[in-house]
């Protein structure tokens, strides 16, 4: 349906659907650009790296039909923006919680 | 023979905790909230990972996994997803800890 885009369109979907705890629920996260990236850079270049070596390593492969066949570095472009996104929605899940969870609990 | 992505999960959530634990030291295994968000990305998880796996977008070589299926996807990236929130949060936890910042 969405042929090559397909793997992209799901990547701008999870982007989409967290979008309200950011603007609704004031997360926090997109408005804290350095401690945002100090979060996901390092994971963006731990799991890319992961990914590089185990598609070398042949533990996983990509179907052509859904993904744009653009590789940066030997990685599919849909990739290296999942390494991005996934994290980042998963700061904008937790930071929801915080926001909506008293501290009362923790330390 | 070494089924190898069952093994790299493995060692990718025990070296998570020990990141989180040993030298981050967030405190984020004893707040709920840490749980509680695990659980619904979590269940977002299975969502996408479906979506990449039932098609399939991605693809498994069976002799690297060991076979038990949660929606498509082996179970193995279960160990890869916790790796990759968990890693994030810490860092985010951390990195807010620092002077500056709320």
């Amino acid at each position: 349906m969405l042929g090559r885009a397909t793997y992209l369109a799901l990547m701008a979907g999870c982007l989409l659907v967290t979008l309200p705890l950011e603007l609704v629920l004031k997360a926090g996260v997109y408005r804290r650009p350095r401690r945002w990236l100090a979060a996901v850079l390092p994971v963006f270049l731990a799991f890319s790296f992961w990914d590089w070596l185990a598609i070398r390593r042949n533990h996983w492969s990509y179907s052509s039909t859904y993904t744009s066949g653009i590789e940066l570095l030997g990685i599919p472009l849909e990739e290296l923006v999942f390494f991005v996104v996934v994290p980042t929605c998963a700061l904008l899940t937790y930071q929801a919680v915080v926001r909506l969870l008293p501290a009362r609990a923790s330390r | 023979m070494i089924r190898e992505y069952t093994l790299a999960a493995a060692a990718g959530v025990a070296l998570t905790v020990l990141l989180e634990l040993l030298i981050l030291r967030t405190g984020l295994f004893r707040d709920p909230r840490y749980w509680v968000a695990l659980a619904v990305i979590a269940a977002f998880q299975l969502l996408v990972n479906g979506v990449l796996t039932c098609p399939p977008i991605v693809s498994y070589d069976p002799a690297e996994i060991l076979g038990p299926r949660i929606v498509c996807a082996p179970v193995e990236d279960l160990g890869f997803g916790f790796a990759m929130v968990t890693t994030t949060i810490a860092l985010w936890r951390r990195a807010g800890s620092a002077p500056g910042e709320r």
